[in-house]
């Protein structure tokens, strides 16, 4: 699935690890301790788990099947056929994070979701980071995803991403990294959502027997949110509206979902006009006004006058509307520019800078081709790293050393040394495990985790959030596209 | 309600509409198909079929000769006839993924799991007798939608679209089913009519359901007078004319009512119901029955053409 595939995971060579298992578990396991003793967070649905009929969990994943297909909570895979919509296999045991863990957690993203937005602000406008020589100038303005349209612009609030999907993966007991900032137009809350709607229909006795934070106030939070940052011209309640690419995108499921959970109007471009300095929607008694415009379309397809001009997804003047005041644009056009692969590396920086503070979340170790030191160290290790192409999401254009031909390699070794600043490399991460619901009973499988967050009159972070889990064995790749699934994400309050 | 909302609420029941009309008339050609031929051949009644759904000129196009099997599988699997049931389905489906915030979770779980178990229909497992109970599925199928509608969706402009969607597609089969066979309804057939001609009053009254609820009305026999009055004139006959159009303008003047303005098409309308309330059978038969049916598909197409523009529609 496209609309989930950024966050790629960096993968271990599995086949490799096999043997060594045994002896030193390579992969941390959420549940189990390395003794074998199950973590206080997990000790119920350890029980729980042990009381489960093989005949019983498996009657529940059909009826959680049943569930989410008669929804139409589908995804369709670009290229297939539209009407070829599949499930996002749903894993029934859920993933258990303590509360210290998530307040930990918590306190991290929001240190770094703050420093981002600070970080738009300053390179739209006075660009302090680049004159204190923190980041290097070329690295953001001569960025493809550096918009030179947004200098000198105050969005409402001064708040750029207001929603952020921050990719986080665990390697051990205190060891989280984020793995991708996700800063444009993240997806996957109405899975988030929807896991949870299962599992309380399926398994309300769990529910009973746990304190479990809970994330159904998300539409109201994202709806607060969105009507936080109304333009200056909107002098009465603000109308939202959610702008969708159409019924044939991959995540168009989510748009019509957040829509009607908010209770707006879910719009394509050709609902929408620009008269008089207001931007419209058509509707059956003529017009009416749209203030805060949540789009789920990309930034070059939102206006033909200032970007794509062959794009009819968008609304030709909303651009310079935009900048005029009469409309807010959620998330603002230009933010890829602080999640971009390259930027990356340097967001430990970009904390310290605007916010004074050590980074809380630590960052994956990224070599920059780019400087020529790193790129040795990446050409001489090419087989043990992932290389990324820094403009490349859901993982096309990368390489990963572990898994890769000789031919492979030696076709990236070019490619690096022919434009060396267009790649990074980091080492491969031993991801976590969870206990998953596979056909034979329970196995540990690999997860990570993708938090929303909700930024404009304050920050709210719903507990939990998505965790992808590769239900293949031994696989490290969570993406839906390659075998992986979802499964509900349990914050235990105290 | 956008605009486009109202377009794709149309034209879901429409097409919910038209697959339940469907698959009525391809259960009625398949009953002929069963009875021993009486003078009127298989093939004229498969033709008829074909023109009553709107199919017959597609139909040639992609086939050269009219076989039972053949017409079936047009009008039930066929992704290239439009009117297909299996496009119906689609094509409600897609227009409802549109609109989804429009819609509540029944009528979308009722639409969204027949086109589901509709995918899995093998067309090869209907052979020998099986085909009835499919048929009837669905038209189980589009009644639970429409029950699902009825007892869950709020009075508004969602509701009203979809009325009109429905009303104005059903009042436009129930015109074609009565002008394929107008010939066999005219007056001068009713004293010469023989067996051949009960057997076509009774074929009509089944395609749109109505052979029973007729004798309750009537209390007599079938006669091709009553029957073309019943099917257009009678306001309480659920497929006929006249209650399609109570409907059509009920709607209309809700819609009127939230706008706050009198539309084109609400003035369209409430002049053919007028016409039909007014209008006596004899009148209907002095100037043409064909004529009539012509001209009231005009018209039917007309108001659906004025709703998309007074609704912005695109």
């Amino acid at each position: 699935m496209v609309a989930l595939a950024d966050g790629m995971m960096n993968t271990q060579a599995s086949a490799k690890n096999k043997g060594s298992m045994k002896e030193a578990p390579a992969f941390f396991d959420e549940m189990r301790s390395a003794d074998g003793s199950i973590r206080p967070a997990y000790q119920k649905i350890a029980d729980w788990m042990g009381q489960q009929s093989r005949g019983g969990m498996a009657r529940k994943q059909e009826e959680a099947e049943a569930i989410f297909r008669r929804l139409g909570i589908t995804f369709a895979v670009y290229g297939d056929n539209a009407s070829n919509e599949r499930l996002i296999p749903f894993d029934l045991i859920p993933r258990v994070i303590a509360a210290q863990e998530w307040r930990f957690l918590e306190r991290g993203i929001e240190q770094r979701v703050r420093a981002l937005n600070l970080f738009l602000y300053d390179i739209y406008h006075r660009q302090e980071i680049i004159r204190a020589g923190r980041i290097p100038a070329d690295l953001v303005v001569g960025n493809e995803a550096f918009l030179p349209q947004m200098m000198g612009f105050d969005p409402p609030g001064k708040i750029y991403s207001h929603i952020v999907g921050t990719d986080i993966v665990r390697t051990g007991e205190n060891a989280f990294f984020v793995l991708e900032d996700n800063l444009r137009t993240p997806s996957g809350v109405s899975y988030m959502l929807e896991d949870r709607e299962a599992m309380m229909h399926l398994f309300p006795e769990l529910f009973a027997a746990h304190r479990v934070a809970p994330v159904e106030r998300y539409p109201e939070m994202l709806r607060q949110t969105l009507e936080s940052v109304a333009p200056p011209s909107c002098k009465s309640d603000p109308t939202l509206a959610v702008l969708t690419p159409g019924i044939y995108n991959s995540a168009y499921f989510e748009h019509s979902f957040l829509a009607d959970q908010m209770g707006v109007e879910l719009v394509q471009g050709s609902d929408l006009f620009i008269e008089n300095g207001t931007l419209y929607m058509r509707t059956v008694s003529g017009k009416e006004r749209i203030d805060v415009l949540y789009r789920r379309v990309d930034d070059s397809y939102l206006d033909p006058l200032a970007f794509r001009s062959d794009s009819t997804l968008g609304v030709p003047g909303l651009f310079d509307l935009y900048r005029a005041g009469g409309v807010t644009i959620v998330n603002a056009p230009g933010t890829g520019i602080a999640d971009d692969k390259a930027v990356y590396a340097y967001v430990p920086d970009i904390i310290e800078f605007y916010t004074g503070e050590k980074p809380i979340l630590s960052n994956v170790p990224t070599y920059r081709c780019s400087i020529a030191d790193e790129c040795h160290h990446v050409l001489d290790n090419l087989s043990h790293l992932v290389v990324k192409e820094v403009h490349g999401s859901g993982g096309y254009g990368m390489l990963i050393g572990p898994h890769a031909t000789k031919a492979q390699l030696a076709e990236f070794e070019k490619k690096i040394k022919a434009k060396p600043s267009n790649y990074i490399a980091q080492p491969t991460l031993n991801l976590s495990t969870c206990p998953s619901n596979v056909g034979a009973g329970s196995a540990p499988r690999h997860v990570d985790l993708r938090p929303f967050v909700l930024v404009g009159d304050k920050i709210r972070i719903t507990p939990g959030g998505l965790t992808r889990v590769a239900l293949k064995k031994g696989s490290l790749v969570v993406n839906s596209s390659q075998g992986g699934g979802t499964k509900d994400t349990w914050v235990l309050e105290d | 309600m956008l605009g486009r909302t109202a377009a794709s609420l149309y034209w879901m029941s429409r097409y919910i509409e038209r697959a339940e009309n469907i698959a009525r008339l391809t259960e009625v050609g398949y009953r002929i198909s069963l009875t021993p031929d009486i003078g009127i051949g298989h093939r004229e009644d498969w033709k008829s079929t074909l023109i009553a759904a709107g199919s017959y000129e597609p139909y040639l196009e992609r086939h050269n000769e009219i076989t039972s099997e053949k017409v079936k599988h047009f009008l039930l699997f066929d992704r290239d006839n439009p009117s297909s049931v299996r496009s119906c389905l689609e094509t409600a489906r897609n227009n409802a993924r549109a609109v989804r915030t429009a819609l509540t979770r029944e009528m979308w779980e009722a639409l969204n799991s027949t086109y589901i178990d509709f995918a899995s229909v093998r067309p090869a497992d209907l052979g020998s007798g099986k085909l009835p109970e499919f048929l009837d599925w669905v038209r189980q199928r589009s009644a639970l939608f429409r029950g699902s509608m009825l007892g869950t969706l709020l009075r508004d402009e969602g509701f009203h679209f979809s009325q009109l969607g429905a009303f104005i597609e059903r009042a436009d089969n129930t015109a074609r089913i009565l002008d394929v066979k107008y010939y066999v309804l005219l007056p001068t057939n009713e004293t010469v009519g023989g067996d051949i001609d009960a057997f076509q009053w009774e074929t009509i009254l089944r395609s749109v359901s109505a052979h029973r609820s007729y004798r309750h009305v009537y209390k007599d026999r079938y006669r091709p007078w009553n029957v073309a009055e019943f099917l257009i004139l009678r306001p309480e006959m659920p497929r006929s004319f006249c209650f399609c159009y109570g409907w059509i303008e009920r709607s209309l003047e809700g819609m009127s009512d939230i706008i706050g303005k009198k539309t084109a098409s609400l003035t369209e309308a409430s002049s053919i119901l007028h016409d039909l309330k007014t209008i006596p059978m004899d009148a209907i038969f002095q100037s043409g029955l064909h004529e009539f049916l012509t001209e009231f598909l005009k018209r039917n197409n007309s108001v659906s053409a004025h709703i998309a523009n007074d609704f912005h529609f695109l």
